[in-house]
């Protein structure tokens, strides 16, 4: 059997991947595709402990599933704020909706 | 309260009434405002004669009670709470304190009454009757004295009332001109005129109703104020002769020489109500009060003399005797019927009026010392002398009657010298008879030479100057019949005049006063004589100058008669002129017996003869009142001297009248050296501006201006001011360091710090998540060290 360790620095991974993703992505959609992978990466690890944790319990694939659902849900949320920011600005560059600075 | 009190107090009321009235309310309406001023007094004059009869009624039916109670009406009312020295309920000074009265202990029991006072003022709201010592009470009374002066003054002023709406062109084109005389249209200020006309009658009706010397110097006063702001009435008036006073100097010039009489007087009256404990004249003049005020002032009698010439000071200087005279003639600037009203009527028969009225003062003074004696009948005995050789080189007409008037004065004075009462009361009378009547007999002509003056469009000569007159008998014959009387009672023309009888009292007095053995009786006498002879002579002078022979100028070429307002006062006063002496012929006249009887000199001698009785008895006074016996020298000299006056007088300027042109005889006469002396009125007024008022504006102009005020008091002023900023100098330049600049400092300091700290807020969305992985890692990385125990030893 894989030993836990090899889920865990696969998720960890795209986890970095995600949050890289975020940190350096200038497209707003490419972003927030960033953000969908860190939280799969979160499933993984919820997953990956529940079979090696209690199994008998679905509780980890339980979560996972919530996790999906707001993940469905900030995906179609933020969309549309993006298509939106876009009608208005013509942009979905991330840099350049800085309104709210100082 | 009686009837007749009632009558008294409002005597005065009804001018001041009309004067609060036109000024108040009715100012623009000219025919109301003259008419409620003509109400005023004349409602004045029928309570004052109401009064004034129902006196003379009670003597001529006892004259024993009016002599026992000469104060026939006397109401008063509480009327200002004072820390009373003496505290007696009755008022009179010494009754309580009589034996301890003198300087030191007087203050004692002033503090110890004082604190007695001080309790009781916290209840004693209302007037206590019965405690009249601690309350100063203002009232009325009614003597023979205040009779005849309520007799006289409100008719001479009524008389001068009438006669001033006919002056001012009443119904005439209305005049534009502010602050000059409109010659021909009428006043514009017309209703302010009879405003202050009303004020002047009711100020002096106060004056003569007063019962304190208090409320008689308030009187007093608003005539002082009334005479300039009317000697001042056309005060827009400019003359090109530098040497003419204008009127608005002229009032300044009235004002502040009667100022320094009044200043002298009040302080008369403080000394006055120190000495007696009281104001009112009928308490303070009986023999028990003088008694105890001779020992209660310092230098006893003498003392008492003092305190009368100090208010003697302000009758010098309200009735114009020398050295005080020489605003009298400037006064001449107001409009005549206001000449009139000074002259005759009012203010300076106030100065004699207060002789009068302080007479028993005065007695003691004459017995005290001869000082005083000789320094009253020498002032009234020069200023009539003086003033009547000034008067001989005068030119205008009304010049001239202002210095008669000021001479008449000096026989009253001198007549107050030489003790004789009654006689100068008498002189006071019949002379504000005749006096207004001339007055307003000159205000007369001077209008139709105005009215000459326009017809021939000449502006440039005097119509006051007699000079240019002549022949103005035909043109205005009422003028010149009332003139004429006038002059002849100003003359003393022998028998029918009344200025000849009362004279003629004067002249007996004096005479009598020496036959007593008094040298001061026959300087008055002699002084006197030569006056009387004088005014015989320049009124003879006036006389035919103004109204003989044929015209000198245009101006008199074309004069006319003056309308009815003015002529019907002239024609009433005429009478009295003359009617006024018949009260007065002595009762021995001509050494008979029973067929006269001297009215006037039992009346009003009534009003002293039971005091003066009493006070003759214990040596404080040098006569009673009593009846001179007839004696034929005084009598044939005030014939000598009016026959001969008028006689050298129709000598000189009647039987051949000047011609146009043609110097007066006068100056051949008495050498142009001795003439000019006498026109320009001895120098006094050259003297006085030379002696006073030179030094007086050097000294406020160098001295109390320069060297004090700009000087010293500002340069003290300056020093605090230089001081003080520099002092704020340097706080300023701290503050501006410290709380400016500091503060300043500080903010900058802050702003620097947000401007550096603003950019974390870069709106960047990424940044913030970046920041969020950086925080996250160092907190999750603190925790884990801490877990690990690594950080034990830093954190303990």
């Amino acid at each position: 059997m894989i030993p836990l360790s090899w889920y865990l620095l696969v998720a960890a991974a795209l986890f970095c991947i995600g949050l890289y993703g975020i940190l350096a992505r200038r497209n707003a959609v490419a972003m927030l595709m960033a953000v969908e992978l860190a939280l799969n990466a979160v499933n993984i690890n919820l997953v990956a402990f529940w079979r090696y944790g209690n199994p008998s319990q679905p509780v980890g694939v339980a979560w996972a599933i919530f996790v999906l659902t707001v993940a469905a849900a900030e995906a179609a949320v933020g969309l549309a704020l993006i298509i939106s920011i876009y009608r208005q600005r013509d942009s979905v560059i991330a840099e350049e909706l800085d309104i709210l600075k100082y | 309260m009686e009837l007749l009190e009632l009558l008294t107090w409002l005597i005065p009321v009804g001018p001041l009434a009309a004067f609060a009235v036109i000024l108040l309310l009715t100012a623009k309406n000219r025919t109301l405002s003259f008419i409620l001023a003509w109400a005023g007094i004349f409602i004045a004059l029928v309570l004052s004669w109401i009064v004034s009869f129902n006196v003379f009624g009670d003597f001529l039916a006892d004259g024993h009670a009016v002599a026992e109670e000469p104060v026939r009406v006397h109401s008063s009312v509480a009327w200002l709470p004072i820390g009373d020295y003496y505290g007696d309920p009755q008022g009179s000074a010494f009754a309580a304190a009589g034996d301890e009265a003198h300087g030191a202990e007087a203050g004692d029991h002033g503090a110890e009454e004082e604190g007695h006072h001080g309790e009781e003022a916290g209840h004693a709201v209302v007037p206590d009757e019965t405690k009249s010592g601690t309350w100063f009470r203002m009232g009325v009374a009614v003597d023979p004295l205040t009779a005849v002066m309520l007799f006289m003054v409100p008719f001479a002023v009524f008389m001068i009332f009438i006669y001033s709406v006919g002056y001012h062109n009443f119904g005439a084109q209305p005049g534009k001109f502010l602050g000059i005389p409109n010659h021909g249209m009428e006043e514009p200020m017309f209703s302010r005129f009879f405003a202050l006309m009303s004020l002047f009658g009711g100020a002096m009706l106060t004056l003569v109703v007063a019962d304190n010397l208090l409320l008689l110097f308030v009187g007093w006063e608003i005539m002082g104020f009334c005479s300039y702001a009317l000697i001042g009435f056309w005060y827009a008036r400019d003359y090109d002769s530098p040497k003419r006073l204008s009127p608005r100097r002229a009032a300044v010039k009235a004002f502040m020489t009667t100022r320094i009489a009044d200043v002298i007087m009040l302080l008369g009256i403080v000394f006055f109500y120190r000495t007696f404990g009281t104001l009112n004249f009928s308490a303070a003049f009986t023999p028990e009060s003088f008694q105890n005020a001779i020992q209660a002032t310092a230098f006893g009698a003498v003392g008492l003399g003092l305190m009368a010439m100090m208010l003697f000071s302000g009758a010098v200087g309200k009735s114009a005797q020398f050295p005080l005279h020489v605003w009298l003639p400037d006064a001449m600037e107001g409009p005549t019927p206001v000449s009139a009203v000074i002259h005759a009527a009012a203010m300076v028969s106030a100065g004699v009026y207060l002789l009068l009225r302080i007479f028993p003062l005065i007695a003691v003074a004459l017995e005290a010392a001869p000082g005083f004696g000789w320094t009253i009948a020498f002032i009234g005995a020069f200023t009539a002398l003086m003033s009547a050789t000034i008067a001989v080189a005068q030119y205008d007409v009304k010049g001239v009657l202002a210095y008669s008037t000021i001479s008449q004065l000096g026989f009253m004075v001198a007549a107050i010298g030489v003790g004789a009462y009654i006689a100068a009361a008498f002189h006071l009378i019949t002379h504000a008879f005749f006096k207004a009547l001339l007055f307003l007999c000159s205000g007369s002509v001077i209008h139709g030479m105005e009215h000459g003056a326009e017809h021939v469009h000449d502006h440039h000569s005097d119509p006051q100057d007699m000079r240019l007159m002549g022949g103005l008998k035909d043109k205005m014959p009422i003028t010149f019949w009332a003139f004429l009387i006038g002059g002849m009672a100003l003359s003393g023309f022998p028998i029918v005049t009344a200025g000849f009888w009362s004279k003629d009292e004067i002249f007996a007095d004096a005479w009598y006063n020496f036959l007593e053995g008094s040298p001061v009786g026959l300087f008055v006498f002699i002084m006197l004589a030569l006056s009387a002879f004088l005014t015989a002579f320049y009124t003879t002078r006036q006389l035919a100058l103004t109204f003989a022979g044929k015209p000198r100028s245009p101006l008199a070429e074309h004069a006319h008669e003056s309308n009815s307002y003015m002529t019907t006062p002239l024609v009433l006063l005429s009478i009295f002129a003359v009617a006024a002496g018949w009260f007065g012929i002595p009762d021995n006249f001509l050494g008979t017996d029973g067929i006269f009887y001297n009215y006037f000199h039992h009346f009003v001698g009534a009003t002293l003869e039971e005091s003066f009785h009493v006070l003759y008895e214990l040596h404080l006074i040098p006569h009673e009142i009593f009846t001179l016996p007839f004696m034929i020298v005084p009598l044939v000299t005030s014939l000598v001297v009016a026959l001969g006056g008028i006689y050298l007088g129709w000598v000189m300027y009647a039987r051949k009248p000047l011609e146009e042109g043609q110097p007066d005889p006068m100056i051949g006469i008495l050498t142009p050296a001795l003439h000019n002396f006498l026109h320009n009125k001895w120098y006094w007024d050259e003297l006085y501006q030379a002696v006073f008022v030179r030094p007086a504006v050097f000294f406020s102009e160098v001295i109390a201006y320069e060297l004090v005020d700009r000087t010293l008091i500002d340069g003290i002023l300056h020093l605090v001011a230089r001081t003080i900023f520099g002092v704020g100098g340097y706080v300023r330049r701290f503050e501006l360091a410290v709380f400016n600049d500091g503060i300043d400092w500080v903010k900058d300091r802050f702003l620097d710090l947000s401007r550096e700290f603003r950019t974390f807020q870069s709106g960047k969305i990424q940044e913030y998540a970046l920041l969020s992985v950086l925080i996250a890692f160092v907190f999750t990385a603190f925790i884990m060290l801490v877990n690990a125990g690594i950080l034990n030893g830093i954190l303990n």
